[in-house]
C-alpha cells in the first residue's frame, strides 16, 4: 500500500526516464530544424545573422553558471551545508530570472522589427528564412517554458530544504530538481549554435 | 457488492472514512486499476455507440439519418475516444495496474502518487476530450490523426482536442515512467528476468515505447496549437511549411502506438495459453525476445502509412521492408502459442476462447497489414475500408479481444467470485461472428475501391455496406451479453478460492479478492511462471 520506502534508485531511473522525454520532446523539433535546414541552408544562414551573438553568447554563459550554482547546492546540503544550499538554490534562480530578462528583450527587440508568428513581414520574407523564425520562436519559447518551469521546480525544493523535509540523509528530490535543470541547460546549449553561430 | 463486514471482503473492504474519495484518492494500485478500467469501459461504450451510429447512417446511400458535417465530427470522435481514451490505456492502464505489481510479488508500483496523479490526468483528457465536443464551434471533424492543413483551417474545436490528446499523452507517459522503474526495482528476491511473467514482459516492452514515442506525439500536437493560435507556420503550405513533415511527426508517434495497443493483449494470452493448456509455454524466451523486438522494430516504420503521400522510392522500399521485418516477431508469438496449444490438456474455459479469438483475428488482422506494408498494394489499398477492415481486426479484434480475456480471466482475482461460464462462452461467440460480418466485407469493398471515411457511396457498395451494419448489431448483441454476465457475476456471481484456474504466477497465492496490503511477507520465487508441477485449482 501506500507507506513510502525510500527507494533512491527507482527515485533516479523515474527521473532519468522522464528525462528521456524530455529530450524526445525537444528531438520533434530538432527533426524539424535538420529537414528544413537541410533543404534551405542559405536563407538558414541569412536569417541566422539577424540574431544577436553576444545576447545569446551572454544567455549560454548565465545559463552553465546556473548549472554550476546548481551543482554547488547540491554538494552542499550532502555536506550538511543547509544554508549555503539555499544561497546556491537561490543564485540558480537568480540566473534562471537573468536569462528569462535577457529573452524578453531579444524577443522584443524581433517583434518591433515585425518578426513575430503570423506577422505580415514574416509572410514576406524568402520561405527559408521563415521557417527559421518559426523555428526560432517555437524552440526558444518551449526552451523557456522550460526554463520557467525549472525555476518554479528549484523554488519548491528550496522551501522544502527551508523546512527540512530535503535534508542531508534525504537529498532526492534536489538532486532529481538539478537534473532537471542541466537538462534545460543542455537544450540550450545546442539550441544556441544551432541559431546564433550557424550564420 | 463486497464490504459489507465480510471477512473477505480484501481492498474492497472500506478504508478510513470510505466513500468515493477512499477510490479515488487512493494510491492503492489495485483501486487505480479499477478506477481506470471503470472509465476506459465508459468510454468503450459510448464510442461503440458512436460506432454503431454511423454503421447505422452507412446501411443505406444517400442522406440519411445524420447530415454530413455530423457525420465528420461523429467519426472524429469515435477515432479520438477509442485511439487515445480506450485503446492506448486499455491493458495496461486498468489489469497492468491491478496485476503487475502482484504478479512479480511487489506490494505497490514504484511511484503510487505519481499513479494515482496519472490517473487524475487521464481524467483531465477526457474532460477536455468532452468540452471539444460541446464548446466552440462545432466538434472537431479531422479524424483522430488531425492532418494538417485541414486541421489548421477548420473552424471546428480542434484546439481543445489536440489539448486533450497532449494531457492524455502525458498520463500514458508517466504510467510508462513508473512501470519501468517498478519493473527494474520492485521484483521479489528470485524473479529473474528469465522467470518474469510473460504479461509483465509485455508491458515492460509496451513502457518503453509510451516513454520514448509519446513525446513526439505531444509536440506534434503542441505545433497543431501553436498553428492554430499563434499562427506559427511550420506544417502550414500558406506560410512556408511543410504538410509532409506533419505526417512523418504524427507517425512517428502514431505507429509505435499500435504496438503500445497490441503488446499488452499479447501478453495477456502468453499469460493465458499455458494455463488452459496446462503445459509450460513454448519457447517463453523467445516470446519475450519478440517483445521487445517488436517495441524496437515497430518504432522504425512509421512512413508506410505515408506511401501515396510522396516519398522516394528508395525510402519507399526501406520502409516496407522494415513493415516485414515487424511481422517476424509477431509471427514467432502466434508460433508459439499454437505450439503451446500442441498436445496441451485443453480446457476451453472463457478465457481461452476469447484468447482462440485473439490469435485468429490477430492474424488475419496481421497478414493483410502485410498487405499494406508492401509498396506496391498498397498504392491500391491505401485509404480504403481495406485499412479500415485491417486496423479494426488488430485493434479490436486483437487488442479488444485480448483485454476482454483479461476481463475473463483475472475476474475471479478481483472479484473474488466467478461469473456463468456458458453464458460468457455465447456472448463470445456472438461477438465473434458479429465482428468479422461487420468487418470481413470491409477488406471486399477496400479492393474494390471504396474510400474511408466517405459520407456516402455509389450504389455497388449497397450489398456490403448493409451486411457490414447487421453484424455491427450482432456484435453489439454479444457485447451486451458478456458486460450483463459479468456485472452478474459480480453481484451474486459464486465465491471462488484464490487460485480458480490453477494458475503458478504469483497473483495466484494471494486471496481473492486480494488484501488492501497485497503480500503479507514478501515471496520468494524460486520457479518459472508456467511450472504447474505441484499447482492445482483451489476453486
Amino acid at each position: 500500500m501506500t507507506e513510502m520506502h525510500k527507494d533512491y534508485a527507482a527515485a533516479k531511473m523515474g527521473m532519468w526516464l522522464f528525462l528521456f522525454t524530455e529530450i524526445l520532446l525537444f528531438g520533434g523539433l530538432f527533426l524539424l530544424y535538420a529537414a528544413y535546414r537541410h533543404r534551405f541552408v542559405l536563407a538558414f544562414h541569412q536569417a541566422g545573422q539577424a540574431l544577436d551573438v553576444v545576447l545569446g553568447g551572454a544567455n549560454t554563459v548565465v545559463l552553465i553558471t546556473s548549472s554550476l550554482f546548481v551543482a554547488l547546492s547540491i554538494t552542499a546540503l550532502q555536506q550538511g551545508r543547509k544554508v549555503r544550499c539555499q544561497w546556491f538554490l537561490a543564485l540558480t534562480i537568480l540566473m534562471a530570472l537573468v536569462f528569462l530578462v535577457n529573452k524578453y528583450f531579444e524577443w522584443s527587440a524581433k517583434f518591433s522589427h515585425g518578426i513575430y508568428p503570423g506577422s505580415e513581414h514574416l509572410a514576406q520574407l524568402p520561405q527559408g528564412q521563415a521557417l527559421f523564425y518559426s523555428l526560432y520562436f517555437a524552440m526558444t519559447g518551449l526552451h523557456g517554458i522550460h526554463v520557467l518551469l525549472g525555476a518554479a521546480l528549484l523554488g519548491v525544493v528550496m522551501a522544502f530544504v527551508a523546512r527540512d523535509r530535503v535534508r542531508q540523509d534525504d537529498y532526492v528530490l534536489l538532486e532529481n530538481a538539478g537534473l532537471y535543470w542541466h537538462l534545460v541547460d543542455l537544450v540550450w546549449i545546442y539550441l544556441f549554435p544551432l541559431f546564433y553561430l550557424i550564420s | 457488492m463486497h464490504g459489507n463486514g465480510t471477512e473477505d471482503a480484501g481492498f474492497w473492504a472500506p478504508l478510513g472514512r470510505g466513500g468515493l474519495s477512499s477510490w479515488i484518492f487512493s494510491t492503492d494500485h489495485k483501486r487505480i486499476g479499477l478506477l481506470y478500467l471503470a472509465l476506459i469501459l465508459a468510454m468503450f461504450a459510448a464510442a461503440t455507440v458512436i460506432g454503431v451510429v454511423l454503421r447505422l447512417k452507412l446501411m443505406t446511400p444517400g442522406n440519411t439519418l445524420l447530415g454530413p458535417q455530423t457525420y465528420n465530427a461523429l467519426f472524429t470522435l469515435h477515432g479520438v475516444i477509442m485511439i487515445f481514451l480506450v485503446v492506448i490505456p486499455s491493458i495496461p492502464a486498468s489489469f497492468g495496474n491491478i496485476i503487475m505489481p502482484l504478479q512479480i510479488g511487489a506490494n505497490d508500483v514504484s511511484f503510487p502518487r505519481l499513479n494515482l496523479f496519472s490517473w487524475w490526468l487521464y481524467v483531465l483528457g477526457a474532460v477536455l476530450a468532452l468540452v471539444s465536443i460541446f464548446t466552440g464551434s462545432g466538434a472537431p471533424d479531422t479524424g483522430w490523426t488531425f492532418y494538417v492543413p485541414f486541421s489548421e483551417r477548420t473552424t471546428t474545436n480542434v484546439n481543445v482536442a489536440v489539448l486533450a490528446v497532449f494531457v492524455l499523452g502525458f498520463s500514458s507517459i508517466l504510467t510508462g515512467l513508473n512501470f519501468i522503474t517498478t519493473i527494474h526495482r520492485l521484483r521479489a528476491p528470485g524473479l529473474t528476468w528469465n522467470r518474469l511473467p510473460l504479461f509483465v514482459w509485455s508491458l515492460y516492452a509496451t513502457a518503453w515505447i509510451q516513454v520514448l514515442a509519446t513525446p513526439i506525439l505531444g509536440i506534434t500536437v503542441l505545433l497543431i496549437f501553436a498553428e492554430r493560435v499563434l499562427h506559427l507556420g511550420l506544417f502550414d503550405p500558406g506560410r512556408g511549411g511543410d504538410p509532409l513533415l506533419y505526417q512523418h511527426l504524427f507517425w512517428i508517434y502514431s505507429h509505435p502506438a499500435v504496438y503500445i495497443m497490441i503488446l499488452p493483449a499479447m501478453g495477456v494470452v502468453s499469460e493465458i495459453v499455458p494455463v488452459f493448456a496446462r503445459k509450460p509455454i513454448f519457447g517463453y524466451k523467445m516470446i519475450a525476445f519478440s517483445s521487445l523486438a517488436i517495441a524496437f522494430a515497430g518504432s522504425l516504420v512509421w512512413a508506410h502509412h505515408m506511401f501515396t503521400s510522396g516519398m522516394s522510392d528508395l525510402a519507399v522500399l526501406i520502409f516496407s521492408f522494415l513493415t516485414f521485418v515487424v511481422a517476424i516477431p509477431s509471427a514467432i508469438k502466434v508460433f508459439n502459442w499454437l505450439s503451446t496449444l500442441y498436445k496441451g490438456s485443453i480446457s476451453v474455459e472463457p478465457p481461452l476462447l476469447y484468447t482462440l479469438g485473439f490469435i485468429f483475428m490477430f492474424s488475419v488482422g496481421g497478414l493483410t497489414g502485410l498487405v499494406l506494408g508492401s509498396a506496391g498494394t498498397d498504392i491500391h489499398v491505401h485509404d480504403t475500408y481495406f485499412v479500415v477492415a485491417h486496423f479494426h481486426y488488430v485493434i479490436f479484434g486483437g487488442t479488444g479481444l485480448g483485454m476482454f480475456a483479461a476481463m475473463h480471466y483475472w475476474f475471479p482475482k478481483v472479484f473474488g467470485r466467478g461469473y456463468d461460464a456458458r453464458r460468457a462462452a455465447w456472448a463470445f461467440w456472438i461477438s465473434f461472428v458479429g465482428m468479422n460480418v461487420l468487418y470481413m466485407p470491409m477488406f471486399v469493398m477496400g479492393l474494390q475501391g471504396m474510400p474511408r471515411r466517405y459520407y456516402d457511396y455509389l450504389p455497388q457498395f449497397a450489398r456490403l455496406q448493409f451486411v457490414s451494419t447487421v453484424g455491427s448489431w450482432i456484435l453489439v448483441a454479444g457485447l451486451t451479453l458478456m458486460f450483463g454476465n459479468l456485472i452478474a457475476g459480480i453481484r451474486n456471481g459464486r465465491r471462488v478460492g484464490a487460485n480458480p484456474w490453477g494458475a503458478a504466477t504469483l497473483e495466484w497465492t494471494l486471496a481473492s479478492p486480494p488484501p488492501h496490503h497485497d503480500f503479507p511477507q514478501t515471496p520468494v520465487v524460486e520457479r518459472g511462471p508456467y511450472d504447474f508441477r505441484g499447482v492445482s485449482a483451489d476453486d
